[in-house]
């Protein structure tokens, strides 16, 4: 057999823009890769089949439910959670991402658990579009219809939308 | 004053670090930590005739494995049935593991430790439990039926029989012009967190303490449990609830037998354990709620004014009653809503099936309660030929009749004494924000467009608040850094926030030097918990309350060091100073530091405060009797009775007749809960309850079969809305003043999704004119309904299409 | 809810993928694992070896010529969803695509490997069907193409066995004065379908109905094409009785009840969404008939 058939891997991911490497079961998931071998909590596990996104992480430039990927799948791969989302400023302070902000300032969240998925969902999304375009309320529904929400309702998590599109729009 | 921050909608504090992936939930604690797993039982009812671990044993990685005959003292005994009623005459529980008997699929059965989740749930595969199976009851008319008994010595399978009446009802009813009587039933939904359940357990052997975080609503009370539970004393004990990622009440009953099993195991096994529940584990063994049947026979006169109600319910229970009769209270106290009844008599019959246990989800028995009485105000219309908001206005409770008194005993013990409110105004502003004099062009236009329309409403009254009490800590450092605490649990809902205006309008120091730390027993040891939309009310009123006794202090320190009357002071901004003489003022941290007669010059706060410190008096102690060191204070809020907020919602709901496709186009919302803290935060609770409003009413359903298996057990088959499925909401609101608090609050948690099965169920009734009397409904489920000749039709639609009755 | 152990290898070339499917008993092939993670988190599923073809090279290609389209196994979702050349040559890919569950599930699911899991509530198996596609198999045989009659047996099943992957699926283009639509109905927006419909409209010279087919998406066990040229046979396009259509259809089809809809239920959809698509179909056929 030439090819390896492996029940453990060694693997690197780029996460955030750091190289880590772990060495775990090839059966553990992404998801649990991220929060329990690499200890980044941020991004949460609501369902474990892929109906709620709150674990929705980006891996190279797409949102994808991180619950049904692998973590051997990701080896080599360049992940961004979270904990990615806001930048250093000069100072050592922190500038939050106009999507983070806009969920702030709109109330987007309550309990917070599905906020990371629904984050990394709509900031992927955004920053694929020409931030100079109209938003329309179809590419709202298409940022938010596939993240479970229990707490807000939704409707500020649209305005943020609107709000974090806004902000970009007049940042480019 | 700047300081003055109640009633503004503050951006919350929680969310820095909710945004940036820094929250704190349960499995983001103990890293380290052995995993739980359990097997549980996939029969609904049988009896538990061996289990055999052996090949468990070889899996690598299992640490232990525990049934109940591992479970110690009183960890053997039945789990507490934690509010008993006279009326609940046949309780019963549970134990932490299934002892001989399984009585619903999910229950534990087996607890199994191991390195990770992946490993406990190889050895949990593993292990072979024999049972026998037993006759299943699902549903409540199967419980009612009682061929078979869920719990042998519960023949009827009836555990409680909750009885209130205010008069003679039969005689009420045979004087009365007119009388309906009606069957209806609402079904199954939960409250379904984000963030299931999970518990973490550290046992210290060198001092024998315990830490626990658990995802709960009530710390103080688990911690409690856990003392109790496991022979340990209080003061070894603390349990600390982190930031929890919803709750809707599920996560208000304790102890879970998760929360006994793990510290258990942690102390057994001298290591760190955690378990972290699954969505699967969440559907098949938390709670779930909602589901009864209502008989209901109403008399009214020719003017629609009610003049007696009857109401039987069969209430299904689940498997087990720990959170006692609860719900079927609420139920029954809550129904009358913002209507005068003359003559009231309710029946709850709490019945036992084969199912998961049913405790409170936000609403708690109210919006069945609201189901009943709303659609018999519908009823009382249709069949007297009025519009629906008169025959509603026509029995409002009028705002001179308050305080209004139902006659009926509350949850709480208390009587349901409605505080305040103005009904008339409610329903005003609700035609006003809905249209509803429109409605029949709204429902030409729908017509030229192919749609049936229909326009629905419903009005609640909900008792917020309850006691006994809560309480909470202020207290001032040196730094000027303002620290609150109080028991009570969040769960998401920005207390932290609210807390934190109260605390900063009251002293008048700037919101940012307020630190507010909720539900972690090393701060604030006794609290009652976070359910019936009584935080606000509760803990906001005793933070309140604490505020002014450190205000009291500060004042009369800082009067003595400026030699002047306290009553001429004020406290703006973090400082002390005399009313109308500039320069005469004093740093409130600086009072801090003053209020110490101990003050080793640690720092430069303690430095400066030399400056105003003056000489001790040799004929007084340093710290007067009475008096303590320190800027602090502690205090409760204990309300005689429950405050009752209010509101009146509406649905305009558009179906497509080719399809039966029901799409709500118009969601209005009126609310009231009194003075209002945030009205931010109060509009995101309102949209949050409406949310789970619709969903109860057209998508979420726990279907059982026959053999109580829940067919439905994952989030591709329980339909909780996306955001594609909930309708744009407007609002309106009205304050009325609770008299009952200092702060004038009402309680606004649950509210949003109290009225919204009965409006739109009554919104789809004006659609199709057909009667809806189940509920929730599916567009499959109304097709059925429509093309069923026998389907009862409404007098407004016959009247409408001119077809005959 | 965490997956049953099992062995992993990413091969990377389709020989060593298809080594490995031979010497490694209980393989399974996993592409984008949408539909497969969760039955592992689940345990409904417990293979012994994950055979990932992620990073074999070349299967990530979509191919458009004026006969058809070929999907390669790694296309995912999205890229067909956006690539217009491909709507072009056969317009129901895109459209039923756009309804295959969210975004961040499109983003790593596969067009190919929904076909493979032969789910009868995925859109997918039902295009093959309808537009009368065929996918190719490697097996250590050799490449072979499997029409879709001979492909789907059952609810998730497909007629192969031993070591196989499906490389690519072939779409024909759509034919000369026809047209298209895809509409489904679910109980949430992008949850499988209580009922999905897609049609095809051929039209003659004379712009008069000349063949009329649809699939549906949760009816019935396996993927199947109805012809309902019967009901409108003949007729002008602006004039057709696509309702007519629609009954035909609901005498064709056999649908099962679940949960979320009562067999008459989707009878009845299936009746609606034809009469609706067919007449968006019609519509598009006119259109590219001309006068």
């Amino acid at each position: 057999m030439t090819v390896p058939v492996d029940t453990e891997r060694t693997i690197t991911i780029t996460v955030n823009g750091v190289p880590r490497r772990a060495t775990v079961p090839v059966r553990r998931l992404l998801s649990d890769a991220l929060r329990h071998d690499l200890g980044l909590t941020g991004t949460h596990v609501g369902c474990e089949h892929g109906v709620c996104g709150a674990c929705t992480v980006v891996v190279d430039g797409a949102a994808v439910r991180s619950c049904l990927v692998l973590a051997v799948q990701a080896d080599g791969a360049a992940v961004e959670t979270v904990e990615g989302l806001a930048r250093e400023d000069s100072g050592g302070g922190q500038v939050l991402h106009p999507v983070q902000e806009a969920f702030r300032e709109c109330h987007a969240l309550q309990c917070g658990f599905c906020t990371p998925g629904f984050l990394m969902t709509i900031t992927a999304g955004l920053e694929a579009r020409d931030p100079s375009a109209e938003l329309t309320e179809e590419e709202v529904d298409e940022l938010v219809g596939g993240n479970l929400c229990r707490c807000t309702g939704y409707a500020n998590i649209r305005k943020a939308v609107h709000d974090a599109a806004a902000a970009m729009r007049d940042g480019a | 004053m700047t300081t003055k921050l109640f009633g503004e909608p503050v951006r919350r504090r929680e969310d820095a670090r909710l945004i940036t992936g820094r929250g704190r939930y349960l499995d983001d604690i103990g890293s380290d930590a052995l995993a739980a797993a359990f097997v549980r039982s996939p029969h609904a009812h049988a009896r538990v005739v061996d289990v055999d671990v052996d090949a468990a044993l070889d899996v690598e990685g299992l640490v232990a494995v525990y049934t109940y005959e591992d479970l110690p003292g009183p960890l053997a005994e039945p789990l507490p049935v934690l509010i008993p009623h006279p009326q609940l005459h046949a309780p019963r529980t549970g134990y932490p593991l299934a002892n001989g008997e399984v009585n619903h699929v999910g229950e534990p059965v087996v607890m199994v430790v191991a390195t990770d989740r992946y490993v406990a749930e190889d050895a949990a595969e593993r292990i072979v439990v024999t049972y026998e199976e037993l006759p299943v009851v699902v549903g409540v008319d199967a419980a009612r039926e009682a061929v078979h008994a869920v719990h042998a010595d519960v023949p009827d399978n009836v555990a409680a029989r909750h009885h209130q009446e205010t008069g003679d009802a039969d005689a009420a009813l045979a004087a009365s012009p007119h009388t309906l009587s009606f069957t209806q039933y609402i079904e199954r939904s939960a409250c379904m967190p984000m963030e299931g359940k999970g518990v973490h357990a550290r046992w210290d052997a060198g001092d024998r303490s315990l830490r626990v975080h658990t995802s709960t609503q009530a710390s103080t009370s688990v911690r409690a449990a856990i003392a109790a539970k496991l022979q340990l004393s209080l003061d070894q004990v603390e349990v600390v609830a982190p930031d929890v990622g919803g709750g809707f009440g599920v996560k208000i009953v304790h102890p879970w037998p998760e929360e006994l099993l793990v510290p258990m195991a942690a102390i057994a096994l001298g290591r760190e354990v955690k378990w972290a529940e699954d969505r699967r584990e969440h559907f098949i063994s938390s709670a779930h709620e909602r589901q009864q049947r209502q008989e209901i026979t109403v008399g009214y006169d020719d003017d629609g004014r009610v003049t007696a109600l009857d109401v039987h319910v069969w209430h299904d229970n689940g498997a087990y009653t720990p959170y006692g009769i609860i719900v079927p209270i609420v139920t029954a106290t809550q129904l009358v809503g913002p209507y005068v009844i003359p003559v009231y008599r309710v029946i709850v019959e709490s019945v036992y099936t084969n199912t998961v246990i049913v405790t409170p989800y936000r609403g708690a028995g109210r919006p069945q309660g609201c189901f009943a009485m709303e659609r018999t105000m519908d009823r009382i219309a249709d069949a007297l030929g009025l519009d629906r908001a008169v025959v509603r206005e026509r029995n409002l409770i009028r705002p001179e009749q308050f305080p209004y008194d139902h006659r009926l005993t509350f949850q709480d013990g208390r009587p349901v004494i409605y505080d305040s409110g103005d009904y008339p105004g409610l329903l005003d502003k609700l035609r006003a924000l809905v249209g509803w004099e429109s409605a029949e062009e709204l429902r030409a236009d729908a017509e030229a467009r192919g749609k049936l329309l229909g326009v629905g409403m419903a009005l609640y009254v909900e008792g917020t608040g309850p006691g006994p009490y809560e309480g909470g800590h202020v207290q001032v450092l040196g730094s000027g850094k303002v620290l609150v605490s109080t028991g009570l649990t969040s769960q998401g809902q920005g207390h932290e926030t609210v807390f934190a205006q109260i605390v900063a309008s009251e002293l008048g120091v700037p919101i940012e030097d307020v630190e507010v730390t909720t539900g972690d027993t090393r701060r604030f040891g006794y609290a009652v918990g976070t359910f019936a939309s009584r935080a606000a009310v509760m803990s906001g009123n005793a933070v309140a309350l604490a505020a002014r006794g450190v205000r009291e202090k500060a004042l009369r320190i800082a009067a003595d060091v400026l030699e002047a009357d306290p009553g001429d002071l004020e406290i703006d901004e973090g400082v002390v100073s005399v009313r109308g003489t500039p320069g005469a003022a004093i740093p409130l941290r600086t009072v801090a530091v003053l209020s110490n007669p101990l003050r080793y010059a640690f720092d430069e706060a303690a430095k400066q405060a030399t400056q105003f410190a003056r000489s001790a008096s040799d004929d007084k102690p340093p710290v007067a009797p009475g008096d303590a060191p320190g800027l602090e204070h502690r205090d409760y809020y204990s309300p005689i009775r429950s405050t009752f907020a209010s509101g009146a919602h509406a649905a305009v709901v558009e179906i497509d007749p080719a399809t039966w496709e029901i799409d709500v186009v118009k969601y209005a919302v009126v609310h009231d809960c009194g003075n209002v803290v945030n009205p931010m935060i109060v509009e995101g609770q309102v949209h949050g309850g409406v949310a789970q409003g619709v969903g109860g009413a057209l998508y979420e359903r726990m279907a059982y079969d026959a053999d109580g298996q829940l067919q439905n057990a994952s989030f591709m088959d329980f339909l909780m809305p996306y955001a594609s499925e909930v309708p744009d909401v407007v609002i309106d609101h009205q304050e009325t003043p609770s008299p009952l608090n200092p702060l004038g609050i009402k309680g606004a948690g649950e509210a949003g999704v109290i009225p919204g099965t009965a409006a739109i169920a009554s919104a789809i009734e004006d659609a199709t004119g057909r009667r809806i009397a189940a509920m929730p409904i599916s567009p499959t489920q109304l097709y059925d309904l429509v093309r069923d000749g026998s389907s009862e039709t409404t007098a407004a639609w016959r009247r409408r299409t001119g077809v005959d009755a | 809810m965490k997956p049953a152990p099992f062995r992993y290898a990413d091969p990377r070339s389709l020989a060593e993928a298809l080594e490995v499917l031979a010497t490694e008993e209980g393989a399974k092939v996993l592409a984008g694992g949408q539909s497969l993670l969760p039955l592992l988190s689940m345990r409904l599923a417990a293979p012994a070896t994950l055979v990932d073809i992620n990073r074999v090279p070349g299967l990530d290609r979509i191919e458009a010529t004026g006969d058809g389209v070929r999907v390669g196994a790694l296309v995912r979702h999205v890229r067909l969803l956006e690539d217009v050349v491909a709507a072009r040559v056969q317009p129901l890919l895109a459209r039923a695509t756009a309804n295959v569950a969210h975004p961040a599930i499109r983003n790593r699911g596969t067009t190919v490997g929904s076909i493979a899991h032969a789910d009868p509530s995925g859109e997918m198996t039902s295009v093959l069907a309808l537009t009368g596609g065929s996918v190719e198999v490697a097996t250590p045989a050799g490449v072979a193409t499997v029409g879709w009659e001979d492909l789907f047996v059952g609810p998730l099943e497909t007629s192969l066995h031993g070591p196989a992957v499906v490389t690519a699926a072939s779409f024909p283009a759509l034919p000369d004065r026809s047209g298209t639509a895809f509409a489904e109905i679910a109980r949430r927006k992008g949850d499988y379908a209580v009922c999905g419909a897609g049609v095809v409209v051929t039209l003659d010279a004379d712009r008069r109905v000349e063949r009329v087919r649809a699939a549906y998406v949760s009816v019935g066990l396996v993927p199947a094409v109805h012809d309902l040229t019967d009901a409108v046979a003949g007729q002008p396009v602006e004039k057709a009785d696509w309702a007519a259509a629609g009954a035909l259809a609901r005498t064709l089809v056999d649908p099962d009840g679940d949960l979320h809809a009562s067999a008459d239920y989707r009878r009845l959809l299936v009746g609606v969404l034809t009469e609706r698509t067919l007449a968006r179909a019609a519509a598009e056929a006119a259109e590219r008939t001309g006068a």
